[in-house]
């Protein structure tokens, strides 16, 4: 709308001044403070249309959130929970987390965009100054302040009977042994227990996908098979807490292949297992690349070579993964010949 | 005397239903003093001053929907098999949590969206609060008296993010318990009593069977508590302090210029409130947030590629990534300096941002009271310094996603690992001197603007031949705006020998601090803003040009 359309009697009859009166331009001090600038008018304050205009645009917003908020309901009872919408371009989505997020992300939207038009349009936006004050008290405050102290302390003799000061601060020092004593039962002591798995001399490998005892005929060159022990069975009340440290992974390589003598040593035909629990922080190793025999750690990239002892590569893990000694029973089984000779998983202060 | 007959007493009487109300509560809560001071509380216009409200809101969008959430989640570790309504999962072992949250998800009707909103406002809490802390830190808004309140902000900054991460366990799926059991091999990391730390936090062996029941308490109880009284205790600094301004016309140190809270802020921030949870709503309505029925439920020995944490603790996950594996065995003892350091460099490289306001009014000396804002560029060294350490938080964070780096930008995972841990040491350091340079080129701009005006693109032929580009000499309150900062002269110890060859002492301290004040005042780090007599000299001598 231009200024023509505006009302004659709507006009001010001169822009009117904030506080602090404008100054002229200051002829000593081109750079002194000038003061608020004059109010500008909006179109609003001048024109009732165009504020009538901005009020039905806020009760409009209100309305439709008001409709939303109806919406909300009505997706509630009537959208089946199990239904799958297509809405480009997003994608597949639950119809009835879009039908219930976008009526209440509306309703929410338009109380807001409302109450945000109106202070933006409708009410004053003549700017006000205020004073500000020091927050340090003033000189008296501070000396009344600190006198006051004294005489409190003085009163309370705290400063002179030192026997009662000391016994106090000794008391309260105390005290809280009594809630730090009461955390000791939060968990057993380490003793040994990072240091043992549940395999020993005679487990069996079990196929972790199967479920069955592992031959050596099962593991076939290039693949990467885990394992866990005989008798861990996921129902296992602390079946987490075992397989944390015992799940295994079993490659076979060409036994011409293997650089390390150790490992050869201890490997079956080829057949290596080693501990699956990165020595980094822990995570369980899953990537295996055939050509080179490495291992890959997919939370932090540490790599082994399963080739070399399982020495590390590349990547933040401290030392090699543990091997686990493995053979074959009479039945034709592959068998754990002891548990891992060092801890399994991340390195911690008593591992040695 | 009875009151009840006074004339004054009788003319309440009649007041309205509203203001006898108000007088009620006066009476026993003492309001109109409390509304004297606050009602017409004048609070100024800046678009960065939000950046504040969005945290506020964020925060209480993740109460409100964390309390609904409570009432379906079971946090509990037993291990149950699924029967919900979820067909790929049927029969699949998982712990209570797992059960629960699938539950909150397909048989909560708008469980789903709540889960989704509780978690986007945490990932936009933390935001907001990073940004937040940045606009503070780049404006000076930290200065005395407002060093408290800054440190108020960062402990929320802090506990938000130990928040974020008990919470985003809690549902026990294969991607957070992948994260829980990396806090819980960086504390085992720890010399002497890492070990045992950890025994107690897990309740044994990792994962034992309470972990998700204790950070169940952390996050909705012990954290929040204090995150809200802190909250509260910024809330009412900022209003004890009163907002500061940037520097204008009729905006001074003494002032605060803007619009009351009531009505134009009650209006402004109360439906700013609704905004932010309107966009949260829509976010979550659209965009699908941690779908752990896709992630499944923890199992130690199984894994996803690609596991990241949620972006603020990327930060912690970047450090870990690129730390070589540094281990030293001795005396029957390890130092797991690899996994160590990094634990170590966390909490560091959060403290020197805290604690940097008290470095920099050491350096200053000043004691006074800060209420206008500094542009960024007027403060060079200390933008730079911002800018140095934004630099080392997102090399870090790149750090912390160099699998994804790697497979999307088809770029050697080993390569983005180096590329990382050169970046931590040389990036802040180049950050530092461009943005130094960039912050004194726009000081010499501002004063080439005041002194010979503002560019108007008009070209101008003179009579002899010569183009020139006609300058338009700026208005007095941009003059003003331009000149209103404050630039500080280094401190001089002045000579360390008097006249008599006798050697003064100097404390080491005092020529660090010397030395400092040189890089942050000299003459390298500052342009010196225009004075008057230049102004005149330029303005009088032959006119604007």
């Amino acid at each position: 709308m231009s200024s023509q359309d505006i009302p004659e009697e709507n006009l001010p009859a001169e822009q009117d001044h904030a506080h602090g009166a404008v100054k002229v331009a200051d002829e000593e001090n081109p750079f002194a403070d000038p003061g608020l600038p004059p109010h500008e008018h909006r179109i609003q304050d001048i024109d009732e249309r165009a504020a009538k205009r901005s009020e039905r645009t806020v009760a409009l917003l209100f309305t439709v959130s008001m409709l939303a908020t109806i919406g909300f309901i009505a997706s509630y009872v009537t959208v089946p929970d199990d239904k799958s919408i297509f809405v480009f371009p997003i994608g597949h989505l639950s119809a009835m987390n879009f039908a219930l997020g976008l009526t209440l992300g509306v309703a929410l939207f338009c109380i807001g965009a409302g109450a945000v038009h109106w202070a933006r349009t409708l009410m004053s936006d003549v700017e006000i100054a205020d004073e500000r004050h020091p927050i340090e008290a003033p000189a008296e405050v501070r000396e009344k302040v600190i006198a006051d102290f004294k005489q409190g302390a003085k009163e309370s003799a705290i400063g002179r009977r030192k026997l009662i000061r000391n016994t106090m601060l000794g008391a309260v020092a105390l005290v809280p042994l009594s809630g730090v004593m009461l955390l000791r039962d939060l968990g057993p002591l380490p003793g040994t227990s990072l240091r043992h798995t549940a395999w020993s001399k005679g487990k069996l490998l079990v196929n972790m996908n199967t479920n069955e005892p592992l031959r050596p005929e099962d593991v076939a060159v290039g693949s990467l098979t885990f394992a866990k022990p005989e008798g861990l069975e996921e129902h296992d009340e602390n079946f987490q807490t075992e397989i944390a440290k015992a799940a295994l992974m079993i490659v076979r390589l060409q036994p011409e292949n293997i650089k390390d003598k150790r490992e050869l040593e201890w490997s079956h035909e080829g057949i290596v297992a080693y501990s699956k629990i990165c020595t980094h922080v822990g995570c369980p190793i899953s990537l295996y690349e055939q050509q080179t025999h490495h291992v890959l750690c997919p939370c932090h990239q540490s790599t082994f070579d399963l080739s070399d002892g399982a020495r590390v590569i590349f990547g933040p893990a401290g030392h090699a993964l543990p091997q686990l000694r493995i053979g074959v029973n009479d039945e034709g089984y592959l068998e754990a010949l002891g548990d891992f000779e060092e801890p399994v998983g991340p390195a911690f202060w008593e591992r040695g | 005397m009875s009151t009840a007959n006074s004339p004054e007493s009788r003319s309440r009487g009649k007041a309205p239903a509203g203001e006898r109300l108000a007088d009620w509560a006066d009476g026993r809560l003492g309001i109109y003093s409390l509304a004297k001071a606050n009602m017409r509380k004048i609070f100024p216009d800046h678009w960065s001053f939000m950046l504040g409200e969005v945290c506020m809101y964020s925060f209480i969008i993740i109460i409100l929907t964390g309390v609904y959430l409570t009432l379906f989640f079971h946090p509990s570790m037993n291990e149950v098999e699924y029967h919900g309504s979820y067909v790929p999962l049927q029969g699949q072992l998982m712990s209570e949590a797992f059960n629960s949250t699938l539950h909150i998800s397909f048989d909560v009707r708008g469980g789903l969206l709540i889960r989704q909103i509780h978690h986007w406002a945490a990932l936009i809490f933390l935001a907001g609060m990073f940004v937040h802390m940045m606009r503070v830190f780049f404006t000076g808004a930290f200065r005395k008296p407002r060093e408290v309140n800054w440190l108020f902000g960062f402990l929320l900054f802090v506990l938000g993010m130990f928040t974020g991460f008990t919470g985003y366990s809690l549902p026990d799926d294969l991607l957070s318990g992948t994260g829980v059991r990396f806090m819980e091999g960086a504390i085992l990391s720890v010399p002497i009593v890492g070990t045992y730390i950890s025994f107690f936090l897990f309740g044994g062996e990792f994962p034992g069977g309470d972990f998700v029941a204790r950070f169940y308490s952390i996050h909705i109880l012990l954290l929040p508590g204090i995150m809200l009284g802190l909250m509260v205790a910024h809330l009412i600094l900022v209003f004890y302090h009163k907002h500061t301004q940037f520097a204008g016309p009729g905006k001074s140190n003494k002032n605060v210029v803007g619009m009351p809270l009531l009505p134009v802020y009650m209006a402004k921030a109360g439906g700013f409130f609704f905004l932010v949870f309107g966009v949260i709503a829509i976010i979550a309505a659209i965009a699908q947030i941690n779908p752990i029925w896709a992630i499944g439920p923890y199992r130690p020995d199984q894994v996803s590629t690609g596991a990241q944490p949620d972006w603020y603790m990327g930060f912690a996950e970047g450090l870990i990534r690129f730390m070589p594996g540094w281990e030293i065995n001795l005396w029957g003892h390890t130092l797991v300096l690899g996994v160590f350091i990094p634990l170590v460099l966390f909490p560091l490289v959060l403290a020197v941002i805290a604690v940097y306001p008290f470095i920099e009014a050491w350096i200053t000396g000043d004691k006074r009271e800060h209420h206008i804002l500094d542009r960024p560029r007027n403060a060079p060294t200390r933008t730079a310094f911002g800018v140095a350490w934004i630099t080392i938080y997102m090399i870090t964070l790149v750090g912390g996603g160099n699998d994804l780096w790697a497979t999307h930008f088809h770029l050697s995972i080993n390569a983005v690992t180096w590329f990382v841990r050169i970046g931590f040491f040389v990036g802040p350091v180049i950050a530092f001197v461009v943005t130094k340079r960039i912050c004194l080129g726009l000081q010499r701009r501002d004063r080439d603007k005041v002194l010979h005006g503002r560019e108007t693109g008009t070209i101008k032929r003179l009579p002899h031949g010569e183009f020139i580009e006609v300058h338009e000499p700026l208005s007095q309150e941009a003059l003003h705006t331009l000149t209103a900062h404050e630039q500080y002269q280094p401190l001089e110890i002045g000579p360390t020998v008097d006249e008599n060859g006798v050697e003064r002492k100097v404390k080491a301290t005092e020529k660090l601090r010397a030395k400092l004040s040189e890089t942050y005042f000299g003459e390298e780090s500052q342009i010196p803003k225009p004075t008057v007599e230049e102004y005149k000299e330029i303005t009088s001598g032959h006119g604007h040009h």
